[in-house]
């Protein structure tokens, strides 16, 4: 880190100023780039993201719109068809739901059903996951339910270089690429190079070396989960923390080198358990690298219940430290 | 030909033609009914028969470098527009020599050298992606038109309101053509909307409309051209509603048990193409063997179209997981 820090100047910012950081780069070297989504002008963001934005690109490119979420994302499908770079932000990934038959059944479809002769170049950018005692309508995790659909990209940024840098990438794509944005992170601190800048989104991170177990992770849990490392290397478990980054597509050779060294893999996922993206990641592992599993997969997910109000129900229905911990041990045997 | 704006072309040529594009239209779909019976095109065909003079009417007043989203029900629009038949016709066999390399079939008619935009078998879900095709137009400052078909199904649909007020709340040049055939599926307009005065909606969003015999060729014709007029000229939305009926079941498989067939009956002397034909004979405008022979070379293209379908080919199956994102070696209309 330190060596790091020597080779190029930082500046300390948060995951909110780097999201904004990026989005303002974007619209300044790009004039077909333009953001628009609910409360992001005048507002400042729902959570104050594009604050700053209106002033300095003004009100054609940083575009309130109504609460139509469906309308205005088919916007961003239609103007990104007709040569646009639209960012489209929905609040939530709960709200996103009133916008699904244009993500599912236009944006991910229409190359498809033209032959290719129509591509959707558009970004959609929203925020994800629980813990602020938002309640069961706005604090899903449904990042894993879009993971499932052909024709899209799924991105989840958990460092401030990933929030910083996939945005750029994401709107060189010919088709369409959702970032998810966990809740949690936006007053996340910490230093970030000043020439940060454009990041590749179809590799996995390996962010803390480990041989003994291989705990695979993305968005909001990254940090859980590498809290969790740091308390099983007091134990003199030595555990590999990967960071998906994309979860469509997977990268799933960086899952099977850690896997196939580790012989032991946990999968910490705050979306619900069935049907999840921890069962899909599960299930490559078996079919990819079964041999060399010296104990079965591991899974921390979200309780089945829609996260509840009370902050001591809340952190109870989430992946939480002790249960990473205690995962890692059961599939170490340690339990 | 070149007449005032807003007023159709009346020229007896220009009327021919109008005819000419809605016999073809009709035909090719009595042949795509005929090729369905006998398995050639499967999935659904939803046939636009009774419905012509709306698509013939409105996209006839168009430019090239304007933009068309239309339905599922989009033969019609299609063919108008300038997709060649046999690409239309090869699409509905599933061949990849069809305008959507067979991906699409009936439903999902592209064509990205005529800006054909597609058809939506979503029912309202191509309203809000014309929505955006026209905000493009306004932020590029281009004077194209969007026009985006629908039916009066789609009203219903929250994506029609939202549609309705981005367009106009924005200003973007984009023309709603609700081609109101009476029925959603098997629901009659009156058993599915509070008004049934479908172009008052539209005021409710202060976008103007109009409403227009859609079965009047004609009529359609000069109110397409003021509508797109307008849309060019101010760049903000307008809403035309075109009163039509469909003569055919919903698709193929609909045994039509919510409308009597008497009602159906009622509605075949009003149908475009006899009334106009009808007119244009008591007019003297066109002889029979100018008829006969109209016929004869568009019944020559449909031959043309099929045997091309027949003999386009399958897309290898090693090549099923294509287009789903882009692929740098199919030319894109991009």
């Amino acid at each position: 880190m330190q060596q790091a820090a020597a080779r190029t100047d930082t500046v300390e910012t948060t995951y909110r100023e780097a999201v904004r950081a990026a989005l303002r780069d974007a619209l300044g070297r790009d004039n077909r780039v333009f953001l628009m989504g609910e409360d992001v002008g005048r507002y400042g963001g729902c959570y104050a993201v594009s604050h700053g934005l209106l002033a300095e690109f003004g009100p054609e490119r940083i575009r309130d719109t109504p609460l139509s979420e469906s309308g205005f994302t088919g916007a961003g499908i239609g103007a990104a068809m007709a040569g646009m770079r639209p960012i489209v932000e929905l609040m939530t990934v709960n709200f996103s739901l009133l916008a699904l038959d244009q993500i599912l059944n236009n944006a991910a479809t229409i190359r498809h059903m033209s032959g290719n002769q129509f591509g959707v170049p558009l970004v959609i950018r929203m925020a994800t996951g629980a813990g602020r005692q938002l309640a069961a309508q706005h604090s899903h995790s449904l990042e894993g339910w879009y993971a499932h659909i052909p024709g899209i990209k799924v991105l989840t940024p958990a460092t401030l270089e990933d929030a910083r840098g996939m945005l750029w990438t994401a709107l060189q794509e010919p088709d369409p690429v959702l970032i998810f944005e966990n809740v949690m992170l936006y007053n996340m601190s910490g230093n970030l190079a000043c020439d940060a800048g454009a990041v590749d989104i179809d590799k996995a991170a390996v962010r803390r070396k480990g041989r003994d177990i291989s705990l695979i992770t993305y968005g909001g849990s990254l940090w859980k989960t590498l809290e969790a490392a740091s308390v099983l290397a007091t134990e003199g478990i030595e555990a590999e923390v990967i960071d998906l980054r994309s979860l469509r597509p997977l990268d799933d050779a960086t899952i099977m080198t850690s896997v196939t060294r580790t012989r032991r893999a946990v999968i910490v996922d705050e979306g619900w358990r069935s049907g999840s993206l921890a069962a899909e990641i599960g299930m490559r592992i078996v079919e990819q690298a079964f041999w060399s599993l010296d104990a079965p997969i591991g899974r921390v997910c979200s309780e089945e219940v829609p996260i509840p109000y009370p902050r001591h129900l809340e952190m109870a229905a989430l992946p939480q430290l002790p249960k990473i911990v205690a995962a890692a041990k059961t599939a170490l045997g340690q339990a | 030909m070149t007449l005032t704006a807003g007023k159709p072309h009346l020229s007896r040529e220009h009327m021919l033609d109008l005819l000419r594009q809605m016999i073809r239209i009709r035909r090719f779909e009595n042949k795509c009914a005929e090729l369905y019976t006998q398995e050639k095109i499967r999935g659904f065909l939803h046939l636009y028969d009774g419905e012509e003079a709306v698509a013939v009417g409105v996209i006839t007043v168009l430019e090239k470098r304007d933009r068309v989203v239309a339905t599922y029900r989009e033969h019609g629009h299609a063919l108008v527009r300038g997709v060649p038949m046999k690409a239309v016709m090869a699409e509905m066999y599933g061949k990849q020599e069809g305008c959507s390399r067979g991906r699409g079939g009936s439903m999902h008619l592209f064509n990205a050298a005529t800006n054909f935009y597609g058809g939506n078998a979503i029912v309202g879900g191509g309203l809000p992606v014309a929505t955006g095709l026209a905000l493009a137009s306004r932020m590029q400052g281009d004077d194209i038109v969007t026009a985006c078909f629908f039916g009066e199904g789609a009203v219903a649909e929250g994506e029609f309101h939202e549609s309705l007020n981005l367009a106009a709340l924005w200003q973007l040049p984009v023309l709603f053509v609700c081609e109101n055939n009476s029925y959603a599926m098997g629901t009659a307009l009156a058993l599915s909307e509070s008004e049934t005065d479908i172009q008052h909606k539209a005021a409710c969003y202060r976008v103007a409309s109009e409403a227009v015999d859609g079965m009047d060729v004609v009529a359609v014709e000069a109110a397409a051209r003021r509508a797109i007029q307008a849309v060019r000229d101010s760049r903000k939305p307008y809403f035309l509603e075109c009163r039509t009926y469909r003569l055919r079941p919903h698709s193929m498989f609909d045994p039509q048990l919510y409308r009597d067939k008497a009602e159906v009956e009622s509605w075949r002397p009003r149908e475009p193409i006899a009334r106009f034909q009808g007119w244009l004979e008591t007019n003297r405008m066109i002889h029979p063997d100018e008829l006969s022979r109209m016929v004869s070379e568009i019944d020559a293209e449909i031959a043309e179209a099929v045997n091309f379908a027949e003999t386009a080919s399958w897309e290898p199956v090693e090549q099923l997981c294509r287009f789903v994102h882009a692929d740098s070696t199919v030319p894109t209309g991009q």
